[in-house]
């Protein structure tokens, strides 16, 4: 028999107050595991997004407020296609790519859809007058502005582009390109046809998985989408993709003094928006935790007294056995570590569930097991158990061993 | 070998002093057999505590094998208790949740012994008094006697030269009582030196020696040679 098995043994004789008052320690540690894991996951999937998104500017019809800049184009206002070319034969600096778009909602084989029209690059360039659009900013890359993607895959005929940077090469009328996650969910795949829109289209390619809302989508020309949905010369977004020091300067004034009847928005806006609140969340589980933190200390404090009361007598007789004040505080102090060692595995085990399950649903993202909250959850309960074990744990080493006969 | 020095304990509570042992002075050799006798409150079970080294005298000296008890730091005297001397209790004591196997391991523990020894001298401890077959028993399961057997197991885990037992019989039946009895006089016969306190003239017969503490304060120390 060691110190360790006897706590341990001893633990299971009367398990349920001490777990209960676990209760509000796991629930800490659950609430701030949730939370931290859906906003770490959060951040991460908007850096991501800002990182996968070549455009950082979207031009939107004056109506829309944005909820969600990825799903910018959901929200059923439009505005003429003619902007686009407005913008193009402007020739500001600092545009390095213009990327239109129009959703309309349909059904493939009753399956709801969202198809989305997208202009492939070779449309800008037929016309000639928008012909090394492309290229118009070499004075920006000169300065050593950031390299979007636009730019690397410049002319790469690669369909694929569409995930990363947004534009692609060629499309025909009746092409079509499926979302990773769509193509799944239609059995689809490369070189199948579909009835989209009342027209038979033929599957292109099928995206690789991005994490977005782009892989429940597919994607045709842009006017065929226009002609066959009749919904006219119209766009839902333009997303441009500029290079980002201009972005953060003038750009933005010039294209509101060119398009006056729009709404121009930088994707920084939206990010400080969403990152703001991650950053309230975070701060506001925090304050969850160590609230219920104190509460937990208060409730194992009092149940630890009175488990030294009530074993006043096994105390006294293990002192008059030998055991020393030292082991007599160890087997509180152990007993107080294993508790909180249950309450951080359990909290954390709990909240990683809870975030896996509200995730999605609540805020679209998927989260996996954060082990640094495991860490921070077992370490935080576990010092607050010693702690409200400690003064306990100092009464039964305070005991005197002469009760052992007086209560005979 | 116990020397007592004028010791005297007193308690103080709500104003009342009680005087619980007055100025004692005691020899008890090595391998001496004594029971204690008195009057309820006389100081017996004060006495038992102060030899025991769990209470400081008020004044005076205790003195095992020359070494002033109360002159250890408490630690000290914890280890020295867990090294030299053993208790039986009236009411046994034993930890209700952990088997009589693992009752005679806990001195044996705290001494620091390896696990894997542990049980096996606890079952050689628990045949000698005669319960090898009840070593995963816990203390609920078994009947007074029994019980008192592991605990009498349990004082010599240890191989203590002091056995202080107080009322070791309080609890027991005539039968069972003769039982025990037998166990520590043969303690006893190993050369152990046993301190027994008692209130009965049939246990007090066992010893070699019957001290008499009187009623009330003790200013007398009786002695008398017993069968
Ligand atoms: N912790 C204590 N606080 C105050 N007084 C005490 C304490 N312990 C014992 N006393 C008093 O000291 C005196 C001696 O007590 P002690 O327990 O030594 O007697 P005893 O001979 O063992 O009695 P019994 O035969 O009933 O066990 C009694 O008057 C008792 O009231
Ligand atoms: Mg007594």
């Amino acid at each position: 028999m060691k110190l360790r098995s006897m706590i341990w043994k001893e633990l299971w004789q009367r398990p349920t107050p001490m777990l209960t008052s676990l209760l509000a320690v796991t629930l800490g540690v659950t609430a701030m595991v949730a939370i931290q894991n859906i906003t770490v996951f959060s951040e991460r999937k908007i850096a991501g997004d800002m990182e996968s998104l070549g455009a950082n500017v979207l031009v939107l019809p004056p109506e829309v407020t944005l909820q969600d800049y990825y799903s910018a184009d959901m929200h059923g206002h439009t505005m003429p296609e003619e902007y686009v070319s407005r913008l193009a034969l402007a020739r500001m600096p600092g545009v390095e790519n213009l990327a239109p778009k129009l959703c309309i909602e349909s059904d493939v084989d009753s399956i709801p859809v969202t198809v989305t029209g997208v202009l492939p690059q070779s449309e800008f360039q037929a016309k000639s007058a928008w012909q090394g659009l492309g290229l118009i900013s070499p004075v920006g890359t000169d300065r050593g502005c950031c390299a979007t993607k636009a730019n690397v895959s410049a002319g790469e005929d690669n369909p694929n582009s569409l995930a990363t940077n947004r534009t692609i090469q060629d499309l025909g009328d009746r092409d079509l390109i499926l979302g990773h996650d769509l193509a799944a969910q239609l059995g689809a795949k490369v070189g199948d046809k579909l009835p989209v829109l009342g027209e038979s289209f033929s599957v292109l390619t099928v995206l690789p998985s991005t994490g977005t809302i782009d892989d429940s989508r597919m994607f045709a020309h842009l006017h065929s989408v226009q002609d066959l949905s009749g919904a006219g010369p119209v766009v839902n977004v333009i997303e441009i993709m500029a290079c980002c020091e201009d972005a953060a300067g003038d750009l933005i004034s010039n294209l509101s003094s060119e398009l006056p009847e729009t709404r121009v928005i930088t994707i920084a806006q939206v990010v400080e928006t969403q990152v703001a609140v991650n950053g309230l969340m975070s701060r506001l589980s925090w304050v969850f935790l160590s609230i219920l933190l104190l509460v937990g200390g208060a409730s194992i404090a009092s149940v630890m007294y009175a488990n030294v009361t009530e074993r006043r007598n096994e105390i006294g007789t293990l002192m008059a056995l030998g055991a020393s004040r030292r082991f007599v505080t160890r087997m509180f102090l152990g007993k107080a570590v294993l508790l909180g060692l249950a309450g951080g595995l359990g909290g954390f085990f709990v909240g990683t569930i809870v975030a896996a399950v509200l995730g999605p649903q609540l805020l679209g993202i998927y989260v996996e097991p954060l082990p640094q909250l495991l860490v921070v959850g077992m370490v935080a309960a576990t010092i607050v158990a010693v702690t409200a074990s400690y003064l306990p744990a100092r009464r039964a080493a305070g005991l005197d061993p002469c009760l052992v006969f007086n209560d005979a | 070998m116990y020397q007592l020095q004028s010791v005297t304990q007193t308690y103080e509570r709500r104003g009342n002093v009680v005087t619980a042992l007055d100025t004692c002075d005691l020899e008890i050799p090595d391998g001496d057999f004594v029971a204690i006798v008195g009057p309820s409150g006389s100081g017996k079970t004060t006495l038992l505590s102060v030899l025991g080294g769990m209470m400081a005298p008020t004044s005076g000296d205790v003195l095992l094998d020359g070494e002033s008890l109360y002159d250890l730091s408490i630690d000290q005297r914890t280890r020295l208790r867990g090294e030299k001397i053993g208790f039986v209790f009236q009411s046994f004591n034993l930890v209700t949740w952990m088997s009589a196997c693992e009752n005679v391991q806990i001195p044996l523990m705290l001494s620091g012994k390896l696990a894997s020894d542990q049980r096996a001298r606890a079952l050689e401890l628990l045949d000698r008094v005669g319960l090898s077959d009840r070593a995963d028993h816990l203390p609920s399961e078994l009947s007074q006697g029994q019980q008192q057997r592991v605990a009498l197991a349990r004082t010599l885990a240890n191989d203590p030269q002091v056995i202080l037992a107080d009322e070791p019989t309080g609890n027991l039946d005539a039968d069972t009582r003769q039982q025990v009895m037998s166990y520590l006089a043969e303690f006893h016969n190993d050369g152990r030196t046993i301190v027994m306190v008692t209130h009965d003239a049939d246990t007090a017969a066992f010893a070699k020696r019957t001290i008499r503490l009187v009623s009330g304060v003790t200013d007398e120390v009786a002695m008398a040679d017993a069968a």
